[in-house]
């Protein structure tokens, strides 16, 4: 028997180490790895909930579901603008990206 | 402890050491692979919570799909890969803090979600992906946000083949 | 309780018993003998991988007017154990390059892939891993890691050919993923549920579904040929262009490991074309449904000769080219797919509740006509290329 707030520290922890990963890595594509981590952490959050609350309810599951597809969307739209990024300037690294700061 | 907890934990355990390689790593190629790795624990976490259906949409959309693009896009801007001599921007100390404090306020809040362990859980309906099924079409539930999730992965289709099209 | 109708329950309680009898607590045993059954699966499928190698060779000797492997055992049928031990004393190289954990892992992982299906695999009515209520999509995400397998096994070698052929590989992998998820959802459909013992229960009492939908059926073998990379869609090997492939850096066991996931691959699926459209254990054989051993023969059967089918298919056509193989799959495969989803879930909701023969010949009709409609789209398409290429073009400005 796994106690609610268990499924709650974890997501906070797995939260915490995605939110490092996107504030401190300098490489566009691993700051979309750390992305991907907090919505994950999201995610067992919402079925978590969902499980310890009303199963019979399936907000929790659509919620989650829904998080996969913008997951995929955000993915996809993400690493074509690195790609594209990459294709014009050479680097992927984020600090480099700096044509807008003056 | 039973053995829904030992699973818990070690599950848990390589949720958080993979996502800390994920990280950490300095080979994006290998980041990527642990982000599988984390993946696929977050899946067994779903199976532990009897959601049989999100632990296999889990599989086969991240580790399928998504884990497999990451690792393209890390190959198709090699030049970057290992020639840094960091990884991490000059700021990580101020990340460090930040994600520490976020953590230390995530958990402090969770505390008050203290569930009580005599009270038994709710069982989940037999029927629950035929429900799962209903709700995501039925204009009662949930069918706007699904159609709003269609379109949304439309235009990220369309707009990501027109970013990243070689424009010759 | 009798061993002939349920196997499995029989002999649960027996060891139960013996192992409850040894002071053995009761989850430990239950957890032991769970263990057990696993590794009775597991080896009963790499016994049949060992069989697979012979009938392998031996078929593709037969369609290449040669004999085959005759010199060891009847038949040569012991021919198997010798590739093994060549196998097996062969030298191990990590090419020096490699990246030696992500390496070794892809073979692994390679073969893991194709034995997850097995769990879901219901061999006979009462004999089967677990009966998921997701196990078609279990099938998709099982399919999920060999790709991982191979651009991990690409990628690993350091090597140009092995990522091109990782990169060629993954691409169609991914890409007939959506035809033969949507192929898979038609029987999914007919029988209102994923569970694939719901589906064969549900080819027992009404008609099997390869009489509801051959198109879908034949969808499902091209894609899953497709997935398993097998001619006339082996690019990844491509012999003649990239040397092998995504295994060009692996030798002995290792190689072995690929080779066995490939052969235990195209069985697996041929035994999942049998069991989603051809009634599962219910033919050929009688009594399928009650007595489980000849629900287990019957299933084999099907699976062998669908992997014969494959085999025939493999060693008759030609190798594809990659922009061939990839616009068959967007321009043909994909929306033929979809439009058969429609076309099924629209005449199954206007017929279900006629008598079976009227339900099934509306059906089976409606393929017949979307695959016809399809047919003749395809050639009128030709007649115009063929007379826009017999008038001559005016000369090209360049």
């Amino acid at each position: 028997m796994i106690p609610l707030s268990w499924y709650l520290y974890l997501s906070a922890a797995l939260f915490a180490i995605g939110l490092y990963g996107v504030l401190a890595r300098k490489n566009a594509i691993a700051i979309l790895l750390g992305i991907e981590l907090m919505l994950n952490a999201a995610n067992i959050n919402l079925v978590a909930f969902w499980r310890y609350t009303d199963p019979a309810q399936m907000a929790g599951q659509v919620f989650a579901i829904i998080v996969f597809a913008v997951a995929a969307a955000e993915v996809a739209v993400g690493l074509s603008l690195v790609i594209s990024i990459y294709r014009a300037r050479k680097t992927v690294i984020a600090d480099e990206l700096d044509l807008m700061k003056w | 402890m039973d053995a829904s907890q030992i699973i818990f934990f070690l599950s848990a355990a390589l949720i958080l050491v993979s996502a800390l390689f994920v990280v950490t790593a300095r080979n994006l190629v290998h980041a990527a692979l642990w982000l599988i790795a984390t993946l696929f624990g977050v899946a067994v976490l779903y199976v532990l919570l009897e959601a049989g259906f999100l632990a296999v949409v889990q599989v086969v959309v991240y580790i399928g799909a998504i884990a497999i693009l990451f690792i393209f896009a890390v190959m198709l801007t090699r030049r970057d890969l290992l020639s840094q001599s960091s990884q991490t921007n000059a700021n990580w100390p101020v990340a460090l803090g930040v994600s520490a404090l976020s953590l230390a306020a995530i958990a402090f809040i969770a505390r008050g979600f203290g569930f009580s362990l005599d009270r038994p859980l709710a069982p989940v309906p037999t029927d629950s992906l035929e429900r799962l099924g209903q709700a995501l079409v039925s204009p009662q539930q949930f069918v706007l946000p699904f159609e709003v999730a269609s379109v949304l992965l439309v235009a990220a289709l369309v707009g990501a083949v027109y970013v990243a099209m070689n424009k010759k | 309780m009798n061993f002939w109708t349920d196997p499995i329950k029989v002999i649960y309680d027996w060891l139960m018993i013996t192992l409850t009898g040894w002071g053995m607590s009761g989850w430990l045993a239950d957890v032991l003998i769970n263990l057990l059954g696993i590794i009775v699966l597991i080896t009963a499928a790499m016994v049949l991988d060992i069989l697979l190698v012979w009938v392998e060779r031996k078929v593709v000797a037969r369609f290449q007017d040669r004999l085959g492997p005759n010199r060891v055992g009847p038949f040569g049928l012991f021919q198997p154990f010798p590739d093994i031990i060549k196998l097996i004393i062969k030298e191990d190289i990590t090419p020096a390059g490699a990246d030696k954990v992500v390496f070794n892992l892809a073979p692994i992982l390679s073969l893991a892939s194709v034995i997850f299906l097995w769990a879901v695999i219901p061999l006979a009515a009462n004999v089967y891993g677990v009966d998921l209520n997701v196990a078609l999509l279990y099938l998709v995400a099982a399919g999920a890691i060999g790709t991982l397998s191979i651009i991990m096994a690409g990628w690993a070698s350091n090597n140009k050919y092995a990522l091109l052929g990782a990169y060629r590989m993954v691409a169609v992998m991914i890409s007939y993923e959506i035809p033969m998820i949507v192929a898979l959802l038609i029987p999914t459909l007919l029988a209102g549920t994923m569970s694939m013992k719901g589906i064969t229960l549900a080819q027992q009492d009404g008609l099997w579904f390869v009489v509801l939908s051959p198109l879908g059926m034949l969808l499902f073998l091209v894609a899953a040929i497709a997935e398993l990379g097998r001619a006339p869609f082996d690019l990844s090997e491509g012999e003649s262009e990239i040397v092998s492939g995504f295994h060009i850096e692996y030798s002995g066991m290792k190689f072995g490991l690929f080779y066995a996931g490939e052969l235990l691959h195209a069985f697996t699926f041929g035994a999942f074309v049998g069991i989603l459209f051809f009634g599962g254990w219910n033919w050929p054989l009688p009594w399928g449904d009650k007595y489980p051993l000849i629900g287990i023969f019957n299933v084999l059967a099907k699976g062998m000769f669908f992997y014969w089918v494959i085999m025939w298919v493999k060693y008759t056509v030609p190798r594809l080219r990659i922009d061939h193989m990839l616009a068959f799959n967007w321009k043909f495969l994909t929306p033929l797919a979809f439009a058969l989803l429609i076309v099924t879930a629209v005449v199954h909701a206007i017929f279900k509740d006629l008598p079976l023969w009227a339900y099934g010949l509306a059906m089976f009709l409606s393929n017949i006509l979307l695959g016809w409609a399809v047919l003749e789209i395809l050639r009128s398409n030709a007649r115009q290329e063929r007379a826009a290429e017999e008038t001559p073009a005016p000369a090209a400005q360049h």
